[in-house]
């Protein structure tokens, strides 16, 4: 199999997006992480396609050296799920907005999850409409000032994790447009994740909601506001990698090592693996300030895919049935002769 | 005791009930036992759409209504020689239907105080209300007959009372002296495996039914229809939604593409979806998607993935798709959408027929957005008019919407099973070599067709999308690229004319009226047509089953004649169709919008008002 540089997954296209709009640093972590990718799952580039929505970041597919598709506001998922359904052995990214997801595309996105269908999806958070210039989103926050809520919003945002694991997700990460080699960390997980990988992107929309992430996205209280999850590892987050994580009761509850007699050792360790979704929801739905953002892999856990299962299927029925021809069909059941 | 036995060349036989009292098993089990011992036939399900509406209402009464024949049967007929009527609304609700001469069968047992007020009858005597006296009523107490028969079985009482359908069907075997072992056949097949236990009563009841009507003085003729001199071969019994879903694998076989099928469940289309979901050891895959938008869309991908994508629905799910009807149309990837259509508009009556979504077909999409729209004219050609679209779709890289129709879907007719040695080879137009580095929307010069590259394919990585293109696949918006573009795709859509057949005459090409019809109004339209000559009188007729593009000699035809009657079940919307493209012909309009097929006698007047 060819041996790949970022180089050969741009194409010739200009992009597009407004200069220092967050999206730049996603397509980036993409183009770069996709030699990997390819290695790993030992596939070609002509096996990769990506399949955008209506947005800005729906441009995307046209900045990508492989197959694509920048279908209809909304429906992206419908069509990767076809793709995926039609040829398994595709390698399915779909990159959509909060809107495109979450609102007209909100049936098409909990479904996707629901039946697991073998594909990586970026979400890209930018909690606003960028395209049309500037409207709230299902992510603004509750009383988001924007140009159809010039008196904020009366209406509550979605998380896009809780929705993801509402919905039984076998993977769901979260991250922040600037971090790049999180970023592609995050990237390559959910491409070797069999089943729906989800990636929140938080970004960053200059024009219209410049700073939306801001409170966790600043250098300098970065690591203070957000706490990065890595499998296997204790949940510690701080400047002073001081501070973590504890269950109190039923409840999390950030604690600090070394005071009131916490240890180390008392500090949760990430089970991404793990089965029992309540922790990975408890860390999804964390909010600034009361705890730190989780940001990282949350969840990555085994399950059947629907695609692989669709295929497991005709496979199993072709197997056994007499009927193998349209010929054998049309003369099957109840027939008669007329002489 | 002995009857007279009639010949007759062929009898109209509806079945009528509650919703639950198994009239549709009832009539097409008597229809298939009509098909195997050789009558033409022609069936028509009415049904409501509640699957237990009230029960004993007049709203709640299913009908199945068969039409067979020693002769040539086109149609399930206007009126009955024979109704059976499980309850007063059955009999309040059918007896408009009565022919002079007719039987009615009753459950006298269902003719209580009760259900005769429910059906809403002033009076406790239905017969006299409606006035149906002169007919011939058979009044017998068939759910106490049938509790009788059953009453050593073993089973219980719900169970009994639901076999009172079989003693109907055996009574009306009798009178038209019908096979009844070819029943035996079925119910063994049906419940052979899981229930064993009910093919003895069953069969006991019908028998007992059977016995009864030859024993009882209210039935003084039997009559018989002889085999229809049909051509010889292998025939089956066929619904318009089987001959879909196997014309479909048929394309699929002939084209080596495996076949998709992305469908939201909706009346009357679901039967597709279903009969490809039995049939994924042929290859189908199906995705029953979450809402009709991802119908479409799953199947938009797996086209663009390579295999022959289907979606199917019904009217309000053709307004759902349009949007990605429109991205089909611009990605220029093919697809094949069947709407069988319903009565409109919003929900409508979901279980009755109509012709009313042309109009939607042909206009219902934002833009310049032409599509290849094909109509199935009777349940047996719904399998040629499937393996045609996809043959189109395939060959044309274009989307087309295959119409058909509730009357069609549900309704079915015997069919002399083709051999697929017999159909044509479909041949998509793939990239080769020296299309590579591949631009997506370069045309073939003849048909205008882009060529088709899928992933996975290595040299022709391309991306489409619902953003208007140049020719080498790149977004632009140049007033002039846009113009040319829009043009191109309509060119290949109107270039489909070069490969579909010629419009008929039934016939002189010249006279003074042309009837004209398309779609499930075929049969209806031909009686009729061959009751107006059988007086003497000359009258041609036209059916189409391409709606866009129309045949090419479509004018030519339109020329011949003085006057056009247009006959369809909608407010005229092909009528309209036929003004934009060929204006200056004398149209005259013959609709219904009743959510009922045409009675033959309706246009056989239409066309006698013309003449």
């Amino acid at each position: 199999m060819a041996k790949y540089t970022f180089q050969d997954f741009k194409s010739d296209q200009e992009v597009r997006w407004c200069p220092g709009c967050g999206d730049h640093a996603v397509l980036a972590a993409l183009q770069r992480v996709m030699p990997r990718v390819s290695e790993a799952l030992g596939c070609e580039k002509e096996d990769f396609v990506v399949v955008s929505g209506i947005g800005c970041s729906s441009r995307l597919p046209y900045y990508m050296n492989t197959y694509g598709f920048h279908s209809i506001h909304g429906r992206a998922t419908a069509i990767s799920t076809g793709i995926k359904v039609a040829n398994p052995k595709l390698v399915v990214w779909q990159a959509c907005g909060d809107g495109d997801a979450l609102a007209i595309g909100g049936n098409h996105f909990i479904h996707a999850v629901r039946r697991n269908v073998d594909m990586n999806i970026i979400l890209f958070n930018n909690q606003i409409y960028g395209l049309t210039k500037g409207q709230y989103s299902p992510t603004s926050k509750f009383g988001a000032v924007t140009k159809t809520s010039p008196y904020g919003t009366v209406e509550y945002p979605f998380n896009p994790g809780s929705l993801v694991l509402g919905s039984k997700g076998t993977f769901f990460a979260r991250s922040l447009d600037s971090e790049l080699k999180l970023n592609e960390e995050i990237m390559f997980q959910a491409a070797m994740h069999k089943g729906t990988s989800v990636m929140e992107m938080l970004t960053n929309c200059v024009i219209f909601n410049d700073g939306a992430h801001k409170e966790i996205s600043d250098r300098a209280t970065r690591a203070d506001r957000t706490i990065v999850l890595k499998h296997g590892e204790k949940m510690i987050f701080g400047k002073d990698r001081n501070r973590g994580l504890m269950l109190d009761g039923l409840k999390l509850k950030v604690v600090t090592i070394g005071e009131d007699g916490v240890t180390e050792d008392d500090i949760l360790t990430h089970d991404a693996h793990s089965d029992n979704i309540g922790l990975h929801t408890m860390l999804a739905d964390m909010k600034y300030p009361d705890f730190p953002v989780a940001l990282g892999v949350i969840r990555d856990v085994k399950d059947v895919t629907y695609d692989e299962s669709v295929q497991a299927q005709v496979e199993d029925v072709t197997r056994k049935a007499r009927i193998k021809c349209v010929d054998d069909l049309l003369r099957s059941g109840s027939v008669w002769e007329v002489q | 005791m002995q009857h007279k036995v009639i010949d007759v060349e062929d009898v109209v036989i509806r079945f009528a009930g509650d919703s639950g009292d198994g009239m549709q098993l009832t009539g097409s089990l008597f229809a298939n036992m009509s098909a195997v011992y050789g009558n033409e036939l022609s069936t028509f399900p009415d049904f409501p759409a509640e699957i237990r509406a009230p029960h004993g209402t007049v709203s709640g009464v299913s009908g199945y209504q068969v039409h067979f024949g020693s002769g040539h049967v086109t149609t399930p007929g206007d009126f009955c020689d024979m109704l059976v009527a499980m309850n007063p609304a059955a009999l309040k609700s059918n007896a408009k239907w009565l022919k002079r001469t007719a039987l009615v069968l009753i459950d006298e047992d269902t003719f209580d105080e009760e259900n005769i007020r429910k059906a809403g009858f002033k009076t406790g005597n239905p017969v006299t209300e409606l006035k149906i006296e002169d007919r011939t009523v058979i009044v017998s107490p068939i759910t106490t007959l049938t509790a009788e028969s059953l009453k050593d079985s073993g089973l219980d009482q719900k169970t009994v009372h639901k076999c009172k359908n079989m003693f109907t069907l055996g009574m009306a075997s009798f009178i038209y002296n019908r096979p009844i072992e070819h029943i035996f056949d079925y119910l063994e097949k049906k419940f052979g495996k899981k229930h064993p236990e009910l093919i003895g009563p069953n069969k006991k009841v019908l028998t007992d039914g059977y016995n009864y009507a030859s024993n009882i003085q209210a039935i003084a003729n039997t009559y018989t229809v002889a085999p229809a001199r049909m051509a010889k071969g292998l025939y089956r019994n066929i619904t318009g939604n089987q001959a879909i879903a196997w014309g479909f694998l048929a394309a699929s076989e002939k084209s080596g593409r495996p076949l998709f099928c992305g469908s939201y469940p909706i009346t009357p289309a679901t039967g597709i979806l279903e009969e490809l979901a039995i049939h994924k050891y042929l290859g189908a895959k199906t995705v029953q998607a979450e809402d009709e938008i991802a119908g479409v869309c799953t199947a938009i991908g797996a086209a663009f993935a390579g295999d022959l994508a289907v979606t199917t629905t019904s009217g309000p799910g053709l307004s759902l798709k349009s949007e990605a009807l429109g991205l089909a149309v611009m990605t220029e990837l093919p697809l094949v959408v069947v709407d069988v259509q319903r009565a409109g508009p919003s929900t409508g009556i979901p279980t009755k027929t109509e012709q009313t979504d042309l109009a939607q077909a042909l206009y219902g999409r934002n833009g310049e957005c032409p599509m290849v729209i094909i109509a199935a004219h009777s349940p047996a050609h719904c399998f040629d008019a499937a393996f045609t679209a996809a043959k189109i779709a395939l060959e044309h890289m274009t989307p087309v919407i295959l119409l058909s129709e509730g009357f069609l879907g549900n309704g079915s007719e015997p069919w002399l099973i083709p051999s697929m040695k017999d159909y044509p080879e479909i041949h998509p137009p793939y990239a080769s070599a020296e299309d590579s580095p591949f631009k997506p929307f370069v045309r073939d010069e003849a048909t205008y067709a882009r060529k088709w590259a899928f992933p996975g394919q290595k040299g022709f990585e391309h991306r489409v999308g619902g953003l208007e293109k140049s020719p080498q696949g790149v977004l632009s918006s140049d007033p002039a690229n846009h113009e040319l573009m829009v043009r191109n795709r309509a060119e290949k859509v109107a270039r489909v004319a070069d490969v579909i057949p010629q419009l008929e005459t039934d016939g002189p090409a010249k006279g003074k009226v042309l009837v004209v019809g398309w779609g499930g109004t075929y049969g209806h339209i031909l009686s009729a047509v061959h009751e107006v000559r059988k007086s003497g009188r000359e009258v041609s007729y036209a059916h189409f089953d391409y709606i866009n593009p129309l045949p090419k000699n479509t004018g030519e035809v339109l020329g011949g004649f003085e006057k056009i009657l247009v006959c369809e079940l909608n407010g005229g919307q092909f009528a309209d169709w036929l003004r934009s493209k060929f204006p200056g012909h004398d149209y005259i309009q013959c609709n219904k919008v009743q959510g009922q097929p045409f009675l033959v006698q309706e246009i056989v007047d239409a066309i006698e008002n013309v003449l």
